[in-house]
């Protein structure tokens, strides 16, 4: 983590300059900047929270919450008060330091992925030369934190969450890697904003029509969605938690504000990884293949409302990402610990090793 | 031995996505309770009322509840004899009837055995409380279920009327039929313009005499001297006592009645 931070230093000379650094004055910049992502990272988890809850629920024949604000609105809200109302009960036993930055550790994990990833031509807080390195990086911490809150509850079902939490990063991991690797190759850069815009310069031949790497590597999308549904504990994987088998994983003895956090980290983490999606596989904020956003001039220089638009496609993308999140959870059961282990090792990673030799194998010959 | 199923047209992954997208997008059929009342059936089973008047607290409700949780209480009261003559009786006056519905389990068997049309199915079923004691709902309560419940259904089409609900048709068409007649006779010596006629009076007279029973002792020892037993001769005496004053005090109006 250090050398990273230290590589983000030494690298962020060269990035692209982001729109809100308006004033020139350092501190002022990181200011607005931290606002506008912290902001975004309180918003963002309670509309797809509120979601999550309206989908899963018409999926089951249901209609969910309803008497919260119109149509159940404020759910979430309410939600977020009672939680904070709620006693913080630490058990005698648990390490109540590790216990009580666990929730952090894992929050923190999702937020700083949020500084660079690109909603728009220039809104994002940092572009940097290694930012996909960068987010695969800090996304891995927040299984740190799942650990940490299933070491330190105390509890022997938390124990057993916090190992298959680490077990399943191990596990996946790997393919997460190396499909992003593979979408780094093609690009030819690690900046999340410079995959946008290689998505946005490679024409097919002979044509103005641009291709988005979800249509060459399609393998590759699936196995970093089917990851990143790992990497978050979203069911069908969800084993950490597994509420049939360990009450409630590393989540057991989390009550109050604690446990909120941890719900916000996840939602927060689904926002995060859709961005992520979005941004290697979605062509960003391109509308479609070939089609520009209107008040733009080609991709990074953008009038206010091109701005605007090119946030609400990407927030749209990332929403109906979620959406599919939302969907694979209400329709598949979650699968066994062995079976999860056998789909990594025997299925994920050799696909993923056979698209990054194909993906390897074809730049060097076109 | 190894089962081989057919191989589906559509993998089952996509297939269970499909499930759950085609449930998302038709309507829920929940019912938005507390703002949107449930249309019940109209025989539902919802609380037990009691039609207070029906009760002659026979105790069989009571004692059939397979939880105990109907409480009665009652006393003997006299009643004076329906007919002159007749010996005083003795009926159970309802102090006290409760339903736990904390303990009731909607059997139902309390209603089923009730042999006086007592107890009856109301369809409310709105009547949760904070706390426990509450839920024993006593008569006056119970009383108040029963203009909730609801009439009973009609009867089949060509199905033969029940004996007692025919009766009481009878009797009341015949009193309208009197009472239509009379009022044309009324109508008719109004137009004669004769004043309305003393025989009618003098009948109305003969009922509204009461006399107080009492034994006549000079037919009582008649009777016992008979070979009657005491307590036949004792019902004929009062009866023979009855009758003689009634004559003597039609004879005396009629004096009266001659004198003016």
């Amino acid at each position: 983590m250090i050398q990273v931070v230290s590589l983000v230093g030494q690298a962020s000379a060269a990035a692209l300059p982001s729109i809100l650094d308006v004033s020139g004055n350092l501190w002022l910049d990181v200011a607005l900047k931290v606002v506008a992502i912290v902001a975004l990272f309180l918003v963002a988890p309670l509309a797809i929270g509120y979601m999550e809850h309206k989908v899963m629920a018409h999926q089951q024949a249901r209609f969910g919450p309803m008497d919260v604000g119109p149509h159940g609105t404020l759910q979430l809200v309410a939600d977020g008060v009672k939680f904070m109302q709620k006693e913080g009960i630490v058990p005698r036993a648990a390490d109540r330091w590790v216990f009580g930055m666990a929730p952090a550790v894992s929050l923190v994990a999702v937020l700083v992925v949020f500084l660079v990833i690109p909603f728009a031509p220039g809104l994002w807080a940092q572009d940097l030369d290694l930012g996909l390195f960068y987010v695969l990086a800090a996304s891995s911490v927040g299984v740190l934190g799942v650990l940490m809150a299933g070491w330190a509850s105390a509890n022997k079902f938390s124990l057993i969450g916090g190992v298959r939490a680490a077990a399943q990063l191990i596990a996946y991991e790997l393919p997460m890697v190396l499909a992003a690797a593979a979408v780094a190759v093609q690009a030819g850069t690690l900046s999340l904003a410079g995959i946008v815009e290689a998505q946005a310069t490679s024409l097919i031949p002979g044509t103005s029509i641009n291709v988005w790497y979800v249509f060459p590597q399609f393998i590759g999308f699936a196995l970093f969605y089917v990851a990143a549904l790992a990497e978050l504990s979203r069911p069908p994987f969800d084993m950490p938690i597994a509420d049939s088998e360990l009450v409630f994983g590393f989540l057991t003895e989390y009550t109050g504000i604690r446990f909120g956090l941890f719900l916000l980290a996840e939602y927060a983490g689904m926002v995060a990884f859709s961005a992520i999606l979005t941004v290697l596989y979605l062509g960003g904020w391109q509308i479609l293949p070939g089609l520009a956003v209107p008040g733009c001039d080609g991709l990074f220089d953008c009038r206010w409302w091109g701005t605007l638009l090119a946030f609400g496609v990407t927030a749209g993308k990332i929403a109906a990402l979620t959406f599919t999140m939302i969907w694979v959870r209400a329709t598949y059961p979650r699968l066994r610990e062995d079976q999860l282990q056998r789909l990594s090792w025997l299925a994920l990673i050799p696909l993923s090793l056979l698209n990054i030799a194909v993906v390897a194998a074809a730049k060097v010959v076109l | 031995m190894k089962l081989s199923a057919p191989k589906p047209k559509v993998p089952g992954l996509l297939k269970g996505l499909g499930v759950t997208l085609k449930t998302m997008l038709t309507p829920a059929v929940t019912r938005q309770y507390p703002h949107v009342k449930p249309d019940l059936a109209p025989r539902t089973r919802g609380v037990i009322a009691l039609m207070e008047e029906n009760c002659t607290v026979c105790m069989l409700c009571a004692r059939e509840c397979p939880d105990w949780c109907i409480y009665i209480e009652s006393h003997k009261e006299r009643v004076p004899p329906a007919t002159e003559g007749g010996r005083e009786r003795t009926r159970n006056q309802l102090d006290r009837f409760a339903i736990d519905f904390a303990l009731c389990m909607y059997c139902g068997i309390c209603i089923e055995v009730c042999p006086f049309d007592a107890l009856f199915w109301s369809p409310e079923f709105e009547y949760s409380t904070y706390t426990i004691g509450e839920l024993i709902h006593e008569k006056e309560r119970l009383r108040e279920w029963m203009d909730t419940v609801p009439p009973p259904p009609p009867l089949e089409e060509g199905a033969e009327q029940p004996p007692e609900l025919g009766a009481a048709l009878e009797r009341a068409n015949k009193e309208r039929q009197a009472a239509l007649a009379a009022q044309r006779q009324a109508t008719e010596q109004a137009a004669r313009g004769g004043p309305a006629g003393p025989a009618r009076g003098a009948v109305r007279e003969d009922e509204e005499i009461e006399v107080e029973a009492e034994v006549d002792q000079d037919v009582y020892q008649a009777l016992l001297a008979e070979g009657k037993s005491e307590r036949v001769a004792r019902a004929r005496a009062k009866a023979a006592y009855v009758r003689k004053e009634k004559a003597r005090i039609r004879a005396e109006r009629a004096a009266a009645g001659g004198g003016a």
